[in-house]
């Protein structure tokens, strides 16, 4: 690389009034949240509940409640393909949400 | 309010988005060059696709007085065809001199596969050779960790490559860091139901900052949302912040990075 490379910029500074963050955000994410038990309660109604998406999905779900911080990133993370090295051929055009484990 | 939208695909859009666009404060919008929801058969296919993004296209936004400018490339989705591929990207030096040509992009990886990698590498001697700004593609949902890990090292390892010369575009919460970290730009595409949502993007700008990072709509023939990026704005003016930090993070910021191609104006002058 031609020039030394940078650090992100610093963390903004948050508006003053944090009440307001919450009062946006509270309804539309509890819709959110209220989508994603529905769909765990539909995909056990109908039986499909193995599918290695949904084993996924209820894997990710622990950190919403573990406390910790960055729940976003790491939620993203466990979703992801953890293998580094480049596929040998391509299995399709399009991704599908979480990585399937050999065997799954 | 004033905007640009740095990566739209207006070509499968219609011309009610420009209009939409424009009254919402869009002031410039730039179309990198993508899959077409379909393979295409020959080099013929891109080189009526690349007079379609330099000539039509333009033109089609002039009638709604919005400057419109492209990047040239072949999407990574069609990159497994190693030979169509050369084919391609030696069509593409005859088009950089277009006036409305800003760089090489969106390459990058879809599925990280080898054959990508090789077209990436392609893509990356082309811009390099020809002094072009570079816009990145990183894959989707699952893929996009370990592509932007391959992206970036390919990038990083290349001697030719001024990292504030490209954007690596669809970072979220597990990839801006890793971006910024290595002096890149990031984009983060506001989608509705992949990528990003308004609120995570201003998440994302309020823990990492907000330099070298601009928000996108990516708006496509799929799901996807032409007035996002100014949705993205009421996000932020809903959450207090000023005229002026909106201005920075969705105007200033694109024309910073853009107008380091001399080409992209605005108003008839140098953006920069």
């Amino acid at each position: 690389m031609s020039s030394a490379a940078q650090s992100p910029g610093a963390p903004v500074d948050l508006p003053a009034d944090r009440q307001k963050i919450v009062d946006l955000g509270f309804v539309p994410v509890r819709a959110k949240l209220i989508e994603v038990a529905a769909f765990l309660d539909r995909v056990e109604r109908y039986g499909v509940a193995s599918d290695y998406r949904c084993v996924a999905m209820r894997a990710a779900l622990s950190a919403l409640a573990d406390g910790k911080p960055e729940r976003a990133r790491r939620i993203l993370e466990s979703f992801s393909d953890p293998t580094t090295e480049p596929d040998a051929v391509s299995t399709g055009k399009a991704a599908y949400g979480a990585y399937r484990p050999p065997g799954a | 309010m004033r905007y640009i939208e740095p990566h739209g695909h207006m070509v499968s859009r219609t011309t009610d988005d420009y209009q939409a666009m424009v009254i919402a404060g869009c002031q410039a919008v730039c179309e990198p060059a993508f899959w077409a929801g379909y393979d295409r058969t020959s080099v013929d296919g891109f080189r009526d696709y690349f007079r379609q993004l330099t000539d039509y296209e333009p033109a089609r936004a002039a009638k709604y007085r919005l400057p419109h400018y492209c990047w040239l490339c072949i999407n990574p989705k069609e990159a497994e065809d190693m030979a169509l591929a050369k084919d391609v990207i030696d069509l593409i030096p005859s088009l950089l001199d277009k006036p409305t040509v800003l760089g090489i992009g969106e390459i990058g990886l879809n599925r990280n596969t080898r054959n990508e990698m090789k077209v990436l590498e392609m893509h990356i001697d082309l811009a390099v050779k020809h002094n072009q700004l570079i816009l990145v593609h990183t894959p989707h949902l699952e893929d996009k960790l370990k592509g932007t890990r391959l992206i970036s090292d390919v990038l990083k390892s290349h001697s030719g490559v001024n990292p504030g010369r490209v954007i690596i575009d669809h970072v979220e919460e597990h990839t801006i860091k890793r971006v910024l970290d290595q002096g890149f730009w990031a984009g983060i595409t506001l989608y509705p139901d992949s990528k990003s949502s308004p609120p995570r993007a201003v998440d994302m700008i309020e823990i990492c900052g907000r330099e070298r990072i601009w928000m996108n709509s990516a708006c496509d023939w799929g799901h996807s949302d032409p007035l996002s990026v100014p949705k993205a704005c009421l996000e932020m003016r809903a959450r207090g912040y000023s005229a002026e930090f909106i201005d920075q993070v969705v105007y200033q910021n694109p024309v910073r990075f853009l107008s380091q191609c001399p080409k992209f104006k605005l108003g008839g002058q140098p953006a920069g």
